[in-house]
């Protein structure tokens, strides 16, 4: 801008001295004659350069100037909260996961939009696939948080996310049993849990049977077919498997009374020696039995796939997968913003180049790598860098899918300099130190964006 | 936030439960409140205008109203009523600093009291105000209401945060009844769990239910005399009945089979999930929060007194804990009108005329539990009572808020910490100790 500027201002002097141009370089000069005069310039540039030196020159001043202050805004603490920043834990782990972003977002981004876009230019619904990936667009990054935060509900009947990944297990394996339930123990218990399973403390002796009381059965899990449980009568090894809970209370604990129900369909295993001598289920009533089996001294075991709870999908919203769920929800939404502009830019590529490649034998891969995405590059490198920007501001997804329970695990610069302010803490010393230091970072990236667009311009 | 949110709900429903339950008994309140105050009212303050500015919306506001409306009637004075929104400070402020704060104002938190004192924003209580308050309040609330000796706010508005809630078809079923002591809880715990139903709903995302959790077990084995200390940071946080306090809760949130959906679980529920998880959803048998669960019960279907009950938060160590929240009254302007109004909310009478509507929970010990318009908030008034002078305010509340009261931050994060490893109490203390430094310096 001030470049022209100046050159406004010279060229009527060189006018009135009456100097012919004396080189190319003086062409443009020549050419902004035609423009007004300084004075009116300035009048027209006024009203706009008023409005940006109130919203933006002197919120940023005034920022700077805020930094250097306590929470009070009235100690003098010099560059205090910007030590603060780089000391704290809690600040680095949001520095940290800025990194984090900056370094994954922008390149899934792109990739994804380019590779939309060039499948796009092949396809018949061309247009219908790109307004259905833009359509996110359209949608609020609130919103578009609120809808991820189901997504990723733990819960699979709630979390899509969830929901998805346990179908597509439970088509492989199903769970059976009885999950969470566990032996009930204790010093009088003859049994006791064991690697998962449960197992007898003393080896089971024939004609005794072996009760193995079992408490925590999900209501949901009870079998509708269990009847009340009983011990088996009869030699051999024997015994049963049972949920020793009188529903209202009262009962004994180790012992089957009246109204306790068996727990059908348990495998029970007859171990000797470390090895599996026999196997037998549980029927109805609980009770089971080995037949023909050695005597000798056994162990009973119910192993523990009896008790595998069914596979119910990831902690989407867990500390340790919350940065790369909400950068997934934030591809969601800005895909097809890559997509779009770099289609746009594909359609500008000429063919001639294209068809020239393929004439001479390249691959439609060769074409791609070698032709297309250099000539692309500069799309690339604005979405690039427009999506790093995008990245590093980035707050109203992480506020609003991290719950906040997870929030400091999840927190990135822009959300932190927020809180900190506004949440409860009213420091608005480190606030502005906070978002100076935002500032500094994107800073670099806008004057990319910026030269480049200055290039292309001229 | 979400409490001021759910207790708005709760008066809201309050009303319509009222309604259906014995009609006119809410309409009776206001009957006789103007009778005796246009008899009795002498009209001094004929003509002058008053502006109260307080959070309540909806129904919590229009019976808020009701009250301002027996002080109209009784001085003459004109009161208008402005809602502030959820956050108070944001539209006490701009006020403040433009010198047009309005007559008086319902701070959520007393630690507001504090800050606005110190801004020299409140104006001190008139020696008639402070009479009025020394006849109706215990000292403790005297205090929470003073600033460095001077009162400058009164507790009108009281939250009862030391109640279990349970879901009595799991109770029958488990055959356990409510319990008493801790350890009772802890038996009727593994005897829930052994039935297949996971006792506690911990609402884990909202860290201000386990402040709240923390808070009960604390004052009841540490007492009110160190609560007041720990409060106001003056033991730390390593002392070792904090602990003590601490040791308790893992008690309960460190068995796998106690919490439903276990520790990780816990953290991602919020506050009126984990309400739907016992009543909705029955994963869970009990959650320990505050009166206001009763909305929450409500939607979830659950009807109260039947489905949904409470008992007392049980007896930890030697004191049986009451610990509430509320809603401080102040004057912004040095006013004799200003003042009578103060004056009015702290009163008996103004008390009683606001404890026959519903929603509402009274701190002030010569209100008459038998106004409460139904028999819930009865037994819990009555319960405020008898705690005498062992009753507390939410302690994460009387904390500056960067460590009481931010998502994320100070003892709201550490408390979540430590139900993602109960193990760890040495470590727990050490990090709230560090973060109360940080809050307090």
């Amino acid at each position: 801008m001030t470049e022209r500027l100046d050159g406004r201002q010279d060229s009527p002097a060189a006018e009135a001295a009456g100097e012919p141009p004396t080189g190319p370089a003086d062409t443009p000069r020549k050419r902004t004659r035609l423009g007004p005069s300084p004075t009116v310039a300035i009048f027209f540039l006024l009203p706009a350069a008023l409005l940006l030196g109130i919203w933006v020159i002197y919120p940023i001043v005034f920022s700077i100037f805020r930094s250097l202050f306590d929470s009070v805004g009235t100690g003098f603490v010099g560059l205090g909260n910007y030590a603060t920043i780089f000391s704290d834990a809690g600040m680095l782990t949001t520095i940290r996961n800025n990194l984090i972003w900056v370094v994954v977002a922008p390149i899934i981004v792109t990739t994804l939009g380019l590779i939309f876009a060039v499948l796009t230019e092949r396809i018949r619904w061309a247009t219908a696939f790109k307004l259905i990936v833009f359509m996110p667009m359209a949608v609020s990054l609130m919103a578009a948080g609120v809808i991820f935060r189901l997504v990723y509900e733990e819960n699979p009947d709630k979390g899509l996310a969830n929901a998805i990944l346990t179908t597509v297990h439970d088509t492989f394996s199903s769970s059976q049993g009885y999950p969470e339930a566990r032996p009930r123990e204790g010093d009088q218990s003859q049994v006791a849990a064991q690697d998962g399973g449960v197992v007898t403390k003393q080896p089971a002796q024939a004609g005794r049977p072996v009760l193995i009381p079992i408490v925590g059965v999900k209501p949901d899990v009870m079998p509708s077919n269990a009847q009340a449980a009983q011990a088996p009568a009869g030699d051999g090894l024997s015994g049963t498997v049972w949920f020793d809970f009188t529903p209202g209370g009262g009962g004994q604990s180790g012992a089957i009374d009246g109204t306790e129900k068996g727990l059908p369909g348990m495998t029970v295993e007859a171990v000797q020696n470390g090895q599996v001598a026999a196997t037998a289920t549980t029927a109805e009533n609980g009770s089971f039995r080995f037949d023909g089996l050695a005597p000798g001294s056994y162990v009973v075991r119910l192993p523990q796939s009896n008790f595998e709870a069914s596979y119910g999908g990831l902690t989407w919203l867990g500390p340790a997968l919350i940065t790369p769920a909400i950068i997934g929800a934030f591809v969601w939404v800005w895909a097809g913003f890559a997509m779009v502009l770099i289609a746009a830019g594909l359609a500008a590529i000429p063919r001639d180049a294209l068809e020239a490649a393929r004439i001479d034998g390249a691959t439609e891969w060769q074409v791609f790598r070698k032709i297309t995405v250099p000539l692309l590059s500069p799309v690339l490198l604005v979405v690039f860098v427009t999506m790093i920007i995008n990245t590093l501001k980035v707050f109203d997804l992480v506020f609003i899918i991290a719950p906040s329970s997870v929030q400091p695990q999840a927190n990135v610069v822009a959300l932190e300099m927020w809180r900190v302010s506004f949440g409860g803490g009213g420091n608005q010393g480190l606030g502005s130190a906070l978002a100076i230091f935002l500032l500094i970072l994107v800073l670099p990236f806008m004057i990319m964006n910026i030269r480049r667009f200055r290039r292309e311009d001229t | 936030m979400r409490k001021g949110r759910a207790a708005a709900i709760l008066a809201g429903l309050a009303v319509a439960v009222a309604a259906c339950g014995n009609a006119p008994t809410t309409t009776e309140p206001t009957a006789s409140a103007s009778a005796p105050a246009t008899g009795g009212g002498d009209k001094t303050l004929q003509g002058v205008k008053l502006e109260v500015a307080a959070k309540w919306t909806g129904a919590e506001q229009k019976n808020f109203e009701q009250v301002l409306k027996a002080f109209a009637d009784k001085t003459g004075a004109e009161v208008t009523y402005a809602s502030t929104g959820e956050d108070t400070g944001a539209y006490l402020g701009p006020r403040i600093q433009g010198n047009n704060p309005p007559d008086v104002a319902i701070l959520p938190q007393p630690g507001l009291v504090q800050q606005y004192a110190e801004q020299k924003a409140l104006k001190p209580l008139s020696a008639d105000v402070t009479k009025e308050i020394d006849a109706n309040y215990t000292p403790y609330w005297k205090e929470l209401g003073s600033v460095d000796g001077q009162v400058y706010g009164v507790l009108i508005k009281a939250a009862h945060k030391s109640l279990v809630w349970y879901r009595s078809s799991a109770f029958e079923e488990a055959g356990v009844q409510p319990a008493t002591t801790w350890d009772e809880l802890v038996k009727s715990a593994q005897t829930l769990a052994d039935s297949g139903t996971a006792p506690f709903s911990l609402c884990g995302a909202s860290g201000w239910t386990l402040t709240d959790l923390f808070e009960n077990v604390y004052l009841s084995t540490a007492g009110p005399e160190n609560y007041d200390k720990l409060s106001k940071h003056e033991i730390p946080w390593t002392d070792p009945s904090v602990k003590t306090a601490l040791e308790k809760i893992a008690q309960i949130a460190g068995k796998k089979e106690f919490v439903a959906g276990g520790s990780s679980g816990a953290l991602q529920t919020d506050f009126p999930t984990c309400v739907n998880d016992v009543y909705s959803t029955k994963k869970a048998a009990m959650v320990i929060e505050a009166d206001f669960v009763a909305v929450e019960a409500v939607q979830s279907g659950a009807k109260l007194g039947e489905e949904a009950k409470y008992f007392p938060f049980p007896k930890a160590g030697d004191t049986a804990p009451v610990v509430l929240g509320g809603d401080v009254a102040v004057a912004m302007k040095d006013s004799p009108g200003a003042m009578a109004l103060v004056q009015f909310l702290a009163s008996k009478e103004g008390g009683e005329i606001w404890a026959k509507l519903p929603g509402y929970l009274s701190p002030n010990k010569n209100v008459s539990p038998d106004n409460y318009p139904d028999e819930l908030t009865k037994q819990l008034g009555q319960t405020i009572v008898s705690a005498g002078d062992a009753v507390r305010y939410d302690m994460s509340d009387l904390a500056p808020s960067a460590f009481g009261g931010t998502d994320g931050k100070g003892e709201w994060k550490v408390l979540q910490d430590f139900l993602r490893n109960p193990t760890d109490v040495k470590g727990t203390q050490d990090a709230l100790e560090a973060e109360a430094k940080k809050a307090w310096k």
